[in-house]
């Protein structure tokens, strides 16, 4: 009974990270794609995830350096694949995010492009070091039910 | 980037039970995640960054007309294609056209991935004779429903690429002969999937998963 409790923390942090908003169906879908011979799956493909869309968080940042002469069609480009990788980690509010850039992008509004993108890249961040907790407090409390279902 | 390159050798007469997969997609996380998908349903994956470097693991040179070319690599066997739709430079849509257009694959099934939900691309995805198309992101369950190809069931007889093998449609549809062995078995998919012979062509192997 003493493994109760990390436990619970797990499932109760899981359970916060749905009820922000940050976190969607798709992380759980790899969640359950974990087993003993791959017990960290989902902190491999986060981990992965952030390495490989820094990259092109910079090609962003830099393309919005242009500030009056925006390519739109670009920041679009890169702003689909970023999304795609965000949504099939399950980052939701980055997502969104994602979305309402490309919005922005598709109705030439530079202003919204950048406003946009500063708040990305604090979801971003934040998401990281809440994942970062959450994948620590997972591994102490050892292999689980890890795919068990917020409400 | 992850091709395990070809297969080895040249098994004639044997029996592969592993189901192959090329998947195809510029993200490297979506490659992980199908790779990982489709290694829960027991299937051997290839995964590569590009409709070029596709065409590539497959022997079709790009500067050969297609139809023209042989693609024939030695040992060489892969029963599903699965490609993201958006792709820089070749989208899955032209991989799947350059597929469709080979006498040596185009019986292979391929299925589409996109993030974008959009009929008409689906419609024009189908039409062009991809099997299915699935929308990101993708989920176990949508690659179990890929089963009827094979993926996660057991295949009992492979055939190498040979052009002498009869048309499926000549023989009937109980024959135990895969309908993902490379022999071109099956029939050219109509634009409907539900038309699709590859659905009608129930596997008759037990399937596990």
């Amino acid at each position: 009974m003493e493994r109760s409790q990390p436990r619970r923390q797990v499932a109760a942090m899981k359970q916060s990270l749905f009820d922000q908003g940050l976190l969607d169906e798709q992380f759980i879908q790899l969640e359950e794609l974990s087993d003993d011979a791959n017990p960290n799956f989902v902190e491999e493909i986060v981990t992965l995830y952030y390495r490989d869309s820094s990259r092109l968080i910079s090609s962003i940042e830099q393309a919005l350096k242009e500030r009056h002469t925006l390519d739109f069609n670009k920041l679009d480009t890169l702003m689909h694949q970023f999304k795609g990788s965000s949504s099939s980690i399950g980052a939701k509010k980055v997502k969104a995010e994602c979305t309402l850039f490309r919005e922005y992008c598709r109705t030439g509004n530079a202003e919204g492009c950048m406003k946009t993108f500063q708040q990305l890249k604090k979801e971003y961040a934040s998401l990281r070091k809440k994942l970062e907790a959450y994948f620590q407090l997972a591994r102490q409390a050892g292999p689980m039910e890890t795919a068990c279902r917020p409400k | 980037m992850d091709c395990d390159g070809v297969v080895s050798g040249v098994r004639m007469g044997e029996a592969s039970e592993e189901v192959h997969v090329l998947a195809v997609d510029d993200s490297l996380v979506d490659r992980k995640v199908i790779e990982r998908l489709l290694k829960i349903l027991a299937c051997k994956v290839t995964a590569v960054d590009s409709g070029l470097r596709a065409l590539e693991y497959l022997g079709l040179d790009q500067h050969k007309i297609p139809s023209q070319s042989n693609g024939f690599v030695e040992g060489l066997k892969v029963d599903l294609i699965i490609t993201d739709y958006c792709m820089p430079g070749m989208t899955g849509y032209d991989l799947l056209k350059k597929i469709k257009e080979s006498s040596t694959f185009r019986e292979i099934p391929v299925v589409i991935m996109s993030s974008e939900n959009i009929l008409p691309r689906i419609d024009r995805c189908l039409e062009e004779g991809a099997e299915d198309f699935i929308v990101k992101p993708v989920k176990l369950s949508d690659v179990k429903r890929l089963k009827d190809y094979g993926v996660g069931g057991r295949i009992n007889k492979r055939k190498l690429p040979d052009t002498t093998e009869p048309d499926l449609s000549s023989s009937p549809p109980s024959d135990s002969s895969s309908l993902l062995s490379s022999s071109p078995s099956i029939s050219p998919s109509p634009p409907s999937i539900i038309d699709s012979p590859i659905r009608r062509l129930k596997m008759t192997t037990a399937t596990h998963d």
